[in-house]
């Protein structure tokens, strides 16, 4: 009983995941940016307008009149979907008793873009059973979807950038800190540090390695993922080198941490997959998108590296960003990786001294 | 720095908060010389003796290694010993040969010297045969003595031996003491920490660590005869357990 840190890992653990799951797992969508694009205003159009805006489901962002800019605006992430009423479309629901509504969504999530095309498809639907009330022959509306970045909504659009962040956590943070903790249990790693090498040799020494693995397995990643499941990079490819090189820096900055405050190997698996391998999956928007989670789990993502790290892939790859659009998510990876650093560096003084 | 000194230490101490792991120790350590650093668990001799290879720095007081200052010249102090920790210091997955070609690479040597030098340190040992195994399947005592080789490949001034013979069999244990003095003819100055008290008998001068501080310092003999005592175990209980009578 006083292992209390194996005890609060094994009371803790299936708290902590039953939490996650039950709140990062939902199918739900709430307040998703969008922009309604009324060509036609018409009562119906301003009609269909106030039934989505009514719903909980959806906020509008941007007044976007043309619909060439709609994708301008998926690129900078303001919204996620337009709604787009063509001119003429009270005229043709009247006459021809059949209007068409437009549907433009931001695909690079697939999962979220079949959300919101279910969502509005009901949401019209709900309308049009009000709008003919027992009118014979039905009026009918069509809703187009027009899906942008990921026309054929293909799961590896979401798996291959999410992958590749899970890996390059796995292999830089975790292997890092259970390969230096085990020097230490060893006792290696005090001989080492007794030879003419400096710390931060030894440590670089450790890292390195693990650097050039982890960033291998990207690569192999990222072309089976051309190659086999052809997802595309549509940004620049040394760019996404940089960022992914980034990544792996931070990661192990991060593993160094684990392994300057743990001195066992348990202890560090624990850490990294209780700390790190979780919330990478779960909390990151890998799989589930971080806007649908409730407002708690959305703030501690933010303190996820890989929040971050895959809007920055999922841009450049999928979106075709440029670094324009994430220099703020590169600074915040930068700000983690020199935080935990400088943090080991003090832990490692403080035993030093 | 007196010639013929290899250690010289004065108060020096080492303290964690209000503790005194290390409270104003002092002592010098003649060039060849084998000394036993003794004292019960938790007295403070691994803190002293990581201070003395710079793995820690000192609270305060002085002291040269080698003839290198311990606050400012650790570097050169690190390039001038060898160090054998109480845990392992072998890796596992590595053989024999590898292992020595790892460290000794740290400092500097050539893959040649080093093949040419373990093979002779080996033979010695009547153990050249085993230069590619897998350290993992020797038995304990080899693999301390293989550390030991191990901890003066690069012929260092120092070697800095903390509990080496720890759960090691009797006969092993001589063997261990004969290539310490095997280092020690040639002119390496041995510093080493131990529980046992028959090893202590083999060391040239041995200082006696309680609470932190040296309260014994001379060779056995001496020792033997300051305390009244016809055997170091009996030099020792009077000083860990003063209270206590023998």
């Amino acid at each position: 009983m006083r292992d209390w840190q194996t005890l609060l890992i094994l009371i803790g653990m299936p708290v902590a995941q039953i939490l996650l799951f039950g709140f990062a797992i939902s199918n739900e969508i709430r307040e998703v940016s969008i922009s309604f694009v009324d060509q036609d205003n018409s009562r119906y159009s301003r009609e269909i307008r106030q039934k989505i805006d009514a719903s909980n489901y959806f906020k509008e962002g941007v007044e976007i009149y043309d619909t060439q800019e709609v994708e301008s605006y998926f690129r900078k992430g303001e919204i996620k979907m337009a709604i787009v009423v063509p001119e003429g479309f009270a005229e043709q629901l009247v006459n021809e008793g059949n209007g068409q509504l437009q549907v433009i969504i931001d695909a690079s999530d697939p999962n979220t873009a079949s959300l919101l095309s279910n969502y509005i498809q009901a949401i019209v639907q709900s309308y049009l059973d009000e709008f003919n009330r027992g009118a014979k022959p039905p009026f009918f509306i069509e809703v187009r979807s027009e899906l942008v970045y990921n026309p054929e909504l293909k799961g590896a659009y979401l798996f291959v950038p999410g992958t590749i962040s899970v890996i390059m956590m796995l292999i830089s943070a975790m292997m890092t800190s259970i390969s230096i903790t085990r020097e230490k249990e060893l006792g290696t790693m005090e001989v080492l540090l007794a030879t003419p090498m400096s710390p931060v040799q030894v440590v670089l020494a450790k890292v390195v390695p693990y650097l050039l693995l982890a960033f291998f397995n990207a690569v192999v990643v990222l072309l089976m993922g051309y190659f086999i499941f052809d997802v595309p990079v549509n940004g620049s490819v040394p760019l996404l080198l940089a960022e992914m090189l980034l990544f792996i820096v931070t990661s192990l900055a991060l593993g160094i941490f684990i392994s300057s405050i743990t001195s066992s190997q348990q202890v560090a698996l624990m850490i990294s997959l209780m700390g790190l391998m979780l919330p990478t999956i779960l909390l990151s928007g890998f799989i589930f998108p971080v806007e649908n989670m409730p407002l708690p789990l959305q703030v501690i993502s933010n303190i996820v590296p890989a929040k971050w790290f895959l809007l920055i892939i999922k841009g450049i790859m999928i979106k075709g960003q440029g670094i324009a659009f994430f220099w703020k998510e590169t600074l915040i990876l930068l700000g983690f990786t020199l935080f935990f650093v400088v943090l080991s560096i003090k832990k490692f003084k403080i035993r030093l001294s | 720095m007196k010639e013929n000194i290899s250690i010289e230490v004065s108060n020096l101490s080492k303290h964690y908060g209000k503790f005194k792991a290390v409270d104003e120790i002092t002592f010098d350590v003649k060039k060849g010389e084998i000394f036993g650093f003794l004292g019960a668990n938790g007295a403070g001799k691994s803190t002293a003796m990581k201070m003395l290879c710079g793995l820690l720095g000192p609270t305060s007081g002085e002291g040269t290694v080698a003839g290198f200052d311990i606050y400012k010249q650790s570097e050169q102090i690190k390039k001038n010993i060898g160090y054998m920790s109480q845990k392992f210091s072998l890796y596992n997955d590595l053989t024999v040969l590898e292992n020595m070609i790892f460290y000794g690479g740290i400092y500097g040597l050539s893959r040649k010297y080093i093949k040419e030098k373990t093979t002779t340190l080996l033979k010695e040992l009547g153990f050249d045969d085993k230069l590619g195994t897998m350290v993992s399947s020797l038995p304990l005592g080899w693999k301390q003595k293989i550390s030991f080789t191990l901890a003066h490949i690069h012929n260092p001034a120092i070697v800095f031996l903390d509990e080496p013979t720890g759960g090691v069999d009797p006969v092993t244990r001589r063997d261990f003491w004969e290539m310490i003095y095997k280092a020690a003819e040639g002119g390496t100055t041995v510093f080493v920490t131990t529980h046992y008290m028959d090893e202590a008998e083999y060391c040239d001068r041995i200082s006696m660590m309680v609470d932190g501080q040296i309260h014994g310092l001379g060779s056995p003999a001496e020792l033997k005869k300051q305390f009244e005592s016809t055997n170091m175990d009996e030099v020792f209980i009077k000083l860990a357990r003063p209270n206590e009578k023998v």
